[in-house]
C-alpha cells in the first residue's frame, strides 16, 4: 500500500491480506492468553502446595519471569508491529533496553548486599524479621528426647 | 504508484538508506517520536520496579501475594487468590487486540470498523479502570488484625503500614497482647467477623465482654508487614492507572477526530497507529506490573 502522506516513505513492504492478518492477530491472542494461565497456574501452585523459599520456588519464579518476557515479545513484535519494521529501527529501540541487563543485576544485588550486611551486624533487625521466628520458638515448646534444644 | 517510481529512480542513482530523500527508518516522525518516547518510558517503570525489587531483596521478609490479592467483589471474605487480577489482565489483553483491530481498519481507510473498535478499546480501558479503583478501596478500607506493640489492631493497606506481615504462631503472645488492647480496637476487631451485633451494641460492651467473643486461636493474625509494600504498590499500579487513564482520553479524543472525519480528509490514519502503540506499551508494562507485585 502507498503511503498517501510522506512520499519519502514505503509504507509496510509486507502488507498482508485479510486472513492472514486475522489469523496472527487470533494465534497471538491466544499465545498471550496460554501463558498468563500457565503463568496464574505457577502463581497458585506455590501458594497452594506451601512451597518453602527455597531453590525450587526461586526455579518457578525464573520459569514466570521467562513467560512474561515472551508475553512481552509478542506484545511488541506482533501488536505494536516492531516486528515489521526495518533493521535499524528495531535496533535504536532494542539495543538500548540493553542496560537493563545491568540495572537489574546491579539493583538486586545491592538490596541483598544491605541484607546481608544489616542480619550481620544489626541483630534486632535479624531477629524481629526472621521469616523463622515463630516456628524455632513453636519447636522449642516441643519436648525433644535426645534433642540438644 | 508515486512511491514506487521514486523508489525506482533511487535504485538508479544507487543510493541507500541513508543518502537522502528517504526516511532511513521507513517510518514517519510521529512514529518514530512516539517510540522513543515509549523507550523512557519504559526506563521509568523499570527504574521504579527495580527500585522495588532492590528494597525487596533487602528485607528477610515480604508479604505473599497470594495473601494480599485474594478478594473478589460480591464474594465476601471468600479466599480466590490471584482471581480478580487475572480477570484485569484479561481486560487488558483484550482491549489490546481491539486497539489491533482498530489500527488495522484505519489502515484500510474502514472509518466505521476504526470507531466501532475505539468504542471496545475505551470500555476495555475503563472496564481496568474500574477494577483498579475496586482494588485499591478494598485493600484501603479492608481491615485486618495485627499484633503491634503487643497489642492488637485493625488496618487497613496505606503507606503508612499493612497487615501483611508474619503468621504470629504464638498463642500466649496473642492473648496477652488482647487482653492490652483498648476499647476502640476490640470493637472493630469483634466486628470484623462477628455480623450479628451493630456497632453501636458492641461500642456499649465491656472489654470483657468483647474479649470473650475473640479467639485468637483461629484469627490467623499476622504482624505488620514492610512498611515500603503499601507504598510501591500505590505508587506504582497508580502510575499504571494513570497511563490507562491518559491512554483512555488519547482513545477519545481519537474516536471524535475519527468521527468528525478528521483523518478521512487528511488521508491516512497515522494518528490511530501512535495512539496504538500508546496503548499497547500500556499493555505491556501490565505484564511486568503483573509479574512483580502478584506472581513473584
Amino acid at each position: 500500500m502507498q503511503h498517501p502522506a510522506f512520499e519519502e516513505v514505503t509504507f509496510h513492504p509486507k502488507h498482508e491480506d485479510e486472513r492472514t492478518f486475522k489469523q496472527k492477530v487470533i494465534k497471538t491472542t491466544i499465545i498471550l492468553s496460554i501463558i498468563t494461565v500457565i503463568e496464574l497456574g505457577f502463581g497458585l501452585l506455590m501458594h497452594f502446595l506451601h512451597m518453602p523459599d527455597d531453590f525450587k520456588r526461586l526455579m518457578i519464579k525464573g520459569i514466570v519471569v521467562i513467560l512474561s518476557l515472551a508475553k512481552a515479545f509478542y506484545i511488541v513484535a506482533v501488536f505494536m508491529h516492531l516486528g515489521d519494521e526495518i533493521r535499524n529501527m528495531i535496533m535504536t529501540i532494542v539495543v538500548p533496553l540493553m542496560l537493563f541487563i545491568w540495572f537489574i543485576i546491579g539493583f538486586i544485588a545491592d538490596g541483598n548486599s544491605y541484607k546481608n550486611l544489616r542480619n550481620k551486624y544489626d541483630k534486632h533487625f535479624k531477629e524481629s524479621t526472621d521469616p523463622h521466628k515463630y516456628e524455632q520458638k513453636a519447636n522449642t515448646h516441643q519436648i525433644k528426647p535426645g534433642g540438644k534444644n | 504508484m508515486s512511491t514506487q517510481t521514486t523508489t525506482e529512480s533511487y535504485k538508479g542513482h544507487k543510493t541507500n538508506w541513508w543518502s537522502g530523500g528517504k526516511s532511513p527508518f521507513n517510518l514517519e516522525y510521529g512514529k518514530v517520536m512516539m517510540w522513543y518516547f515509549l523507550m523512557s518510558d519504559a526506563f521509568t517503570f523499570g527504574a521504579f520496579l527495580i527500585s522495588y525489587g532492590s528494597i525487596r531483596f533487602s528485607q528477610n521478609f515480604w508479604p505473599d501475594p497470594n495473601v494480599v490479592f485474594n478478594a473478589f467483589p460480591g464474594a465476601g471474605h471468600a479466599d480466590l487468590p490471584l482471581a480478580f487480577v487475572s480477570v484485569m489482565t484479561f481486560i487488558l489483553i483484550i482491549s489490546s487486540v481491539t486497539m489491533v483491530l482498530a489500527v488495522h481498519a484505519g489502515h484500510n481507510h474502514d472509518k466505521k470498523g476504526v470507531i466501532k473498535w475505539l468504542i471496545w478499546t475505551i470500555i476495555g480501558g475503563l472496564a481496568f479502570l474500574s477494577c483498579q479503583a475496586w482494588e485499591w478501596h478494598h485493600l484501603i478500607t479492608g481491615e485486618h488484625i495485627v499484633f503491634a506493640n503487643g497489642k492488637l489492631e485493625a488496618i487497613g493497606q496505606t503507606m503508612a503500614g499493612n497487615p501483611w506481615g508474619q503468621l504470629v504462631h504464638d498463642n500466649t503472645l496473642l492473648t496477652n497482647a488482647l487482653n492490652a488492647t483498648p476499647h476502640d480496637a476490640l470493637v472493630k476487631i469483634v466486628q470484623s467477623h462477628d455480623h450479628s451485633h451493630s456497632l453501636e451494641e458492641l461500642a456499649k460492651m465491656t472489654d470483657t465482654q468483647l474479649r470473650g467473643m475473640v479467639n485468637v486461636a483461629d484469627m490467623h493474625i499476622r504482624e505488620k508487614g514492610p512498611i515500603a509494600f503499601g507504598g510501591y504498590f500505590y505508587g506504582i499500579t497508580g502510575f499504571h492507572g494513570f497511563h490507562v487513564f491518559s491512554g483512555v482520553v488519547i482513545n477519545i479524543i481519537m474516536l471524535l477526530m475519527a468521527q468528525k472525519d478528521v483523518f478521512e480528509k487528511r488521508g491516512h490514519y497515522l494518528m490511530i497507529e501512535k495512539a496504538g502503540l500508546y496503548w499497547h506499551f500500556v499493555d505491556l508494562v501490565w505484564v511486568f506490573v503483573f509479574l512483580c507485585f502478584y506472581l513473584i
